[in-house]
C-alpha cells in the first residue's frame, strides 16, 4: 500500500492550456516596448550597415561570409581558425548572462530573449487584428463564423510577413544584404538560400505564433539551471504577500491590499499567478507588476504590491510585518524592514572576476594576432628521402597564411642543426641564394621546401628545425616549426 | 479485454486498459500532424516507386538509373575539363612546367593519377618500396631524371612484354652463367667497396677481376651504371634490391628483372604529360 501521508507531487502530465495574455500599460511594459525596438531594430538594420573595405570585399559592416570563410565584423576581418573569438564572445555572453541573472533575475527571459521579443510582437499584431483578451476568448469560444476567419487569415498573413522578414534578415548576415534580397525578389537565390530562408520563416511564426510560453517551459534548458546563479540578493518578481494576505473584496474589512482582481493572472504571458511564488515558468517580464499598480493607482493605494523585489527583503518585511493586522502600519512596518540592493557579494564579484579575466583574454589575443603566419608541415610520405651521395632529404609543405590585403615577398631561412641545405620549388631566390616566398594577399599560398642533409651531417634519428620569414628589413615576421627526420644510427 | 473503457483520473483521457507495475497507458489519438505527415510520406512513396526504380526488376517511368547518372556527371566533369586536357595534351611536359598556369593544374592532375595508378608500386609518395620498386624521389634514376626521359618510361614501361620498345635490358643469372658462389660473393665485396662499404678488402680485390670481365659492359668500370640500358648504378648508396652482401649475391647469382607496364595503351596523352611533370617534381627531376 502506497503511504497516503506523503503529500502527492503535481501531475507530470499537464494538457495544453491556450493563454490569452491582457494588454498592459505601465513602467515596465514602456521599457519592454523601448528594449523590442531597439534590438529588433538593430536586428533588422545591422545587415544593412555597409563598411569600405576596398575593392574586391564585401563592404557589409557585420557579415559571416561562409563562401569565402571569412567573418567581417565593422574593422575586423577573422579567419576560420580563429573562431576562437566567438567562442570567446559567446564564454562572455554567458558569463555576462550568470552575472546579470544573480543581480536581476530573469532579465535575459523578460525582457531580451528573442523568443520574447518576437513573442510580444507577434502579441500586439493579434490584438491589433482579433482585439484583446477577453474580445479573443470570446470569438475562439463561440461558432465559427465569417468575421472570425477573416480576422484570423489576417492575423496568420501578417504573422507570416513578419516571420519571412525575420528569415529574411537572417540570411543577410550571411550574405551581402543587398544582393540577396534582390536575388531573393528575382528567384536568382540559391536553394540553400531559400531552405534557410523558409526554415527561419517556419520557426519564428511557429516559435512566436504557437509554441511561445511553452518553448521557455519545456523547451528552454536556461530555466532548468538559472536558479543556481538566482540568490537571496537576486531581484526577482514577487508578490509582497505580507502586505497582500489575506487578500478579499475591497469593501469588507480585515483584507490585505490584494484585492484578488486576477489581472496579474490575465496579462501574464505565461498564464501563472505569481502569488503562488517563485514559479519556473516565471520568465520575469514584470508585467504582473504593471497590471498590480495599475489597479493599487485606481484603489489609492500604494503601488508595488507585486514588485521586483529580493527574497531576503521579502523575508525581512514579512518579518517586520507580522505583528500588524492588515492596514497601513502593517505597510509601513514591512517597506521600512527592506534594506538596499546589495549588489557587491561574492557569487557577483566572481563573476565579475571571471568576465574580467575572459575580456582580458580575449582582447589580450586580439591585440596580439598574427596578420601573417607560416605553418611547416613535414611530408610523412615519405618521412625520408635517401640521395645516392648518402645525403638525407625532407621534403616540407609550407603555408604562409596572409591576413592582410597586401603585396609581400619575404625571405626564407632555415634554423636547425649546421649545414642543411633548404630550397623550395617555383620561387626566385635573392642575392644570397635564400628562396623568396611571394605572400598571397588574403589568402594561402602553398609551396614546397626541400630541407637536405649532406652525408657528412649526421642527424641521428630527429632534429628540430624552424623556418623564419623575414621581411625586407631582416626582422622575423612569422615562423614555423617542424623536425627533419633521418634514419636511426 | 476490459469490459469498459477507464477514465484516467488526472488527464481525464480513457485508457487502452493496459497495465503494467500500476502504469497504464492513455489511449491519446496520434497528432493529426504527424498523421497527415504519415499520409504525405505514403503518397510521396506511391508516387516514388513509379517514377524511380524501387522494387526488383523494376524500372521507374523517369528511366533514371545511377550508373546513368553517374555517366552523365563524368560527361559534365569531362567537358569542364577538356580545354585545359587540351593544352595539356599539346604541351610537351617541359612546357606545361615552365607555364606558371599549367603547372599547378598539371601537379594537382599528376598527383590524382600517381595516386590511382603508380602508387601502388611506387607509393603514395613516390619513395617506391624494397623489392625493385624504385623511388622516384631521390636524384638517382635508371633511365633518366629529364622531362624526356621520364615521359618515355611512362609511355612505355618497362620489361613488360607488352611494348616492343619498353625499356630495360634483362641482367643474366650469373649462377647460371658460370659463375660459383665463391666468385659471387667475391664480386659481391668488389660491388660493395665501389660504393666504400666493402667488409673483406682481399674478396674485393678478387672480386674486381671477375667485375672487369663480366659487369663492365652494362655497369661500367667503376659501377656508373648506364641509363641506356638501364643499368643500376652500384658506386651510390641506393640499392633497388638490397645493399646488403646477401642481397647482393642474391642479386647477381639469380638477376633480377623489374617490370611496369606501359601506359600509353592505358592512359590518354594528357595524364601522361601531367605525370610526367608530376613525378619530375617530387624531388630528383634533372634538367
Amino acid at each position: 500500500m502506497p503511504d497516503t501521508n506523503v503529500p502527492s507531487p503535481p501531475p507530470l502530465y499537464a494538457p495544453h492550456r491556450k493563454i490569452y495574455p491582457r494588454a498592459v500599460a505601465g513602467r515596465v511594459r514602456s521599457v519592454k516596448w523601448a528594449v523590442l525596438a531597439v534590438l529588433l531594430g538593430l536586428y533588422y538594420i545591422v545587415p544593412w550597415l555597409r563598411w569600405d573595405r576596398g575593392p574586391g570585399v564585401p563592404d557589409q559592416a557585420v557579415l559571416a561570409d561562409i563562401g569565402n570563410a571569412r567573418l567581417f565584423f565593422f574593422w575586423i576581418e577573422l579567419w576560420p581558425q580563429e573562431i576562437y573569438f566567438l567562442t570567446g564572445f559567446l564564454i562572455l555572453g554567458a558569463i555576462g548572462l550568470f552575472a546579470a541573472t544573480s543581480l536581476f533575475g530573469r532579465v535575459w527571459c523578460g525582457f531580451t530573449c528573442p523568443q520574447t521579443v518576437w513573442t510580444d510582437l507577434f502579441m500586439w499584431v493579434e490584438r491589433r487584428i482579433e482585439g484583446d483578451r477577453n474580445a479573443r476568448m470570446k470569438r475562439d469560444a463561440g461558432s465559427p463564423s465569417r468575421d472570425r476567419t477573416l480576422r484570423r487569415i489576417a492575423k496568420h498573413a501578417a504573422w507570416i510577413v513578419i516571420a519571412a522578414a525575420t528569415g529574411g534578415a537572417w540570411i543577410m548576415y550571411f550574405q551581402d544584404a543587398p544582393t540577396v534580397l534582390w536575388q531573393m525578389v528575382t528567384g536568382a537565390a540559391s536553394v540553400q538560400t531559400y531552405f534557410f530562408f523558409a526554415l527561419f520563416t517556419l520557426t519564428t511564426y511557429v516559435l512566436a505564433g504557437f509554441a511561445r510560453e511553452q518553448v521557455c517551459t519545456y523547451m528552454c534548458p536556461w530555466p532548468r539551471f538559472q536558479g543556481a546563479m538566482l540568490d537571496q540578493d537576486s531581484l526577482v518578481v514577487t508578490y509582497r504577500e505580507w502586505r497582500g494576505e489575506p487578500r478579499g473584496k475591497l469593501k469588507e474589512a480585515g483584507h490585505g491590499d490584494c484585492v484578488d482582481c486576477g489581472a496579474c493572472v490575465h496579462v501574464c504571458p505565461t498564464g501563472i499567478d505569481i502569488r503562488d511564488g517563485q514559479q519556473l515558468e516565471c520568465i520575469g517580464c514584470g508585467l504582473c507588476i504593471d497590471a498590480c499598480d495599475e489597479v493599487m493607482g485606481k484603489l489609492h493605494r500604494p503601488q508595488g504590491l507585486v514588485a521586483f523585489e529580493t527574497l531576503a527583503n521579502l523575508a525581512a518585511s514579512t518579518a517586520a510585518a507580522a505583528r500588524f493586522a492588515p492596514g497601513p502600519e502593517r505597510r509601513e512596518a514591512g517597506m521600512a524592514a527592506r534594506r538596499r540592493l546589495h549588489m557587491i557579494r561574492p557569487r557577483t564579484l566572481m563573476y565579475a572576476g571571471v568576465l574580467s579575466v575572459v575580456v582580458a583574454a580575449m582582447l589580450g589575443a586580439f591585440l596580439l594576432r598574427d596578420t601573417l603566419t607560416l605553418t611547416a608541415l613535414a611530408e610523412r610520405a615519405p618521412p625520408y628521402v635517401r640521395l645516392s651521395d648518402g645525403g638525407i632529404r625532407n621534403a616540407y609543405t609550407l603555408k604562409l597564411a596572409d591576413k592582410t590585403r597586401n603585396e609581400g615577398n619575404y625571405t626564407l631561412s632555415l634554423d636547425g642543426p649546421p649545414g642543411l641545405q633548404l630550397v623550395v620549388q617555383d620561387v626566385a631566390t635573392d642575392a644570397a641564394g635564400r628562396p623568396v616566398l611571394p605572400a598571397r594577399p588574403d589568402g594561402v599560398a602553398t609551396f614546397r621546401a626541400l630541407v637536405t642533409a649532406g652525408p657528412e651531417l649526421a642527424v641521428d634519428g630527429r632534429a628540430r628545425l624552424r623556418f623564419r620569414l623575414l621581411d625586407d628589413q631582416g626582422r622575423v615576421a612569422a615562423s614555423g616549426s617542424s623536425v627533419f627526420v633521418g634514419p636511426h644510427r | 479485454m476490459a469490459a469498459k473503457p477507464e477514465t484516467d483520473a488526472v488527464s481525464g483521457v480513457v485508457t487502452t486498459g493496459h497495465e503494467w507495475d500500476g502504469i497504464k497507458e492513455l489511449d491519446n489519438p496520434m497528432p493529426s500532424w504527424w498523421i497527415y505527415t504519415f499520409y504525405a510520406c505514403i503518397a510521396f512513396a506511391a508516387v516514388w516507386v513509379v517514377l524511380y526504380p524501387s522494387l526488383p526488376f523494376v524500372r521507374g517511368v523517369l528511366g533514371y538509373t545511377a550508373r546513368k547518372d553517374f555517366a552523365g556527371t563524368m560527361e559534365v566533369q569531362q567537358a569542364r575539363a577538356e580545354p585545359m586536357l587540351a593544352r595539356m595534351r599539346a604541351a610537351t611536359p617541359a612546357a606545361i612546367a615552365a607555364d606558371p598556369e599549367l603547372r599547378p593544374y598539371a601537379l594537382a592532375g599528376g598527383r590524382i593519377a600517381f595516386a590511382t595508378n603508380c602508387a601502388g608500386c611506387h607509393g603514395s609518395g613516390g619513395q617506391g618500396a624494397p623489392g625493385g620498386f624504385p623511388s622516384l624521389a631521390d636524384d638517382d634514376w635508371l633511365y633518366g631524371g629529364t622531362f624526356d626521359a621520364i615521359h618515355t618510361t611512362i609511355s612505355v614501361g618497362v620489361r613488360n612484354g607488352e611494348n616492343p620498345d619498353a625499356r630495360g635490358v634483362q641482367m643474366p643469372a650469373f649462377a647460371a652463367a658460370g659463375l660459383n658462389m665463391t666468385q659471387i660473393g667475391d664480386l659481391a665485396e668488389h660491388v660493395l667497396s665501389l660504393s666504400g662499404g666493402a667488409t673483406d678488402p682481399a674478396a674485393a680485390t678478387r672480386g674486381a677481376a671477375l667485375f672487369a670481365e663480366n659487369c663492365v659492359v652494362c655497369h661500367g668500370e667503376r659501377g656508373e651504371g648506364s641509363r641506356e640500358l638501364g643499368s643500376p648504378r652500384l658506386n651510390d648508396h641506393i640499392w633497388l634490391y638490397g645493399g646488403d652482401k646477401a642481397s647482393i649475391i642474391r642479386t647477381t647469382a639469380y638477376a633480377r628483372a623489374g617490370v611496369m607496364p606501359t601506359w600509353a595503351s592505358r592512359l590518354d596523352p594528357a595524364t601522361i604529360n601531367m605525370l610526367t611533370v608530376y613525378v619530375h617534381a617530387l624531388g630528383g627531376g634533372e634538367q
